[in-house]
């Protein structure tokens, strides 16, 4: 691929990736518990299990660099947000709920490096 | 009953311009920083910038009054949007994930949980600022705001 066109659908990618974390949170906000930021967590962890996987298969030369760079880059950084993350456990410490802020934040670092192991090795098998 | 907004159409759209614009800065961005073995320095760069401007603009937005049309397509396109978009929990994760597999423990472990120190750091200065400002324009005009 062109590096032009790689660039127009990382962005176009981006920007699906983003309307589809706005209805995956808008769908899961309303019935979920406020005990915790969930919707943008199941966000971020599934995020990562995609890019692990991509990831994987990259290495295994099932996809190329260029599509493993928009629909890594593209869609799973458009779709998981780190700024949301933070600003909803900001959120949750300034309410008075320290733990569950830090639960929140640090929380999500731990499922989504899981997530991301577990989904390179999902990406591994693919191509062995 | 009136949709919800994210079942409509035109919030939708608006989220995915400002994720489209989002994501192509950080792509940009991305090839600007240094790329190495070590620090992903590209990611943490980009997410501490962006972690710090959802926390202004959002306590900006909310410190100005009550939700209006103009105010949800801020918080939509520029937050949810372009905000969202610029940062990214995936790669941070992913990249975690390979320095320590590549048994560089000490790097990723630090960059992790020293991503997620200053980002709420960063967040938290950024609702700061925006607070600051409102009580600045506040005191300005003479009067509580």
């Amino acid at each position: 691929m062109s590096p032009v066109l790689v660039a127009l659908l990382v962005g176009l990618l981006g920007g699906l990736g983003a309307a589809a974390r706005f209805a995956v949170d808008g769908a899961i906000r309303g019935r979920w518990s406020r005990l915790l930021p969930v919707a943008t967590m199941i966000i971020n962890v599934t995020g990562s299990v995609v890019i692990g996987v991509l990831a994987g298969a990259l290495s295994t030369g099932v996809i190329s660099a260029d599509v493993y760079t928009v629909a890594a880059t593209g869609f799973c950084g458009g779709y998981t947000t780190f700024s949301t993350a933070m600003v909803e456990s900001v959120r949750l410490v300034a309410s008075g709920d320290l733990r569950r802020g830090l639960v929140s934040a640090f929380g999500t670092l731990l499922l989504t490096v899981l997530a991301a192991t577990l989904g390179l090795a999902v990406g591994l098998l693919l191509g062995s | 009953m009136s949709r919800p907004a994210h079942r409509d159409p035109r919030f939708l759209a608006v989220v995915a311009l400002g994720g489209a614009a989002g994501t192509l800065a950080r792509y940009g961005l991305g090839h600007l920083l240094p790329h190495d073995d070590g620090l992903p320095v590209a990611t943490a760069v980009e997410n501490l910038l962006g972690a710090f401007a959802l926390g202004l603009l959002l306590e900006a937005l909310v410190r100005r009054g009550a939700e209006t049309r103009t105010r949800r397509l801020l918080r939509l396109g520029l937050g949810t949007g372009m905000l969202g978009g610029f940062t990214t929990f995936s790669s941070l994760a992913l990249e975690v994930q390979q320095l320590l597999a590549d048994g560089q423990v000490a790097l990723g472990l630090g960059y992790g949980l020293g991503s997620v120190v200053l980002g709420l750091a960063a967040c938290l200065a950024g609702v700061a600022l925006a607070g600051a400002r409102h009580r600045r324009r506040a005191a300005g005009s003479g009067g509580p705001g």
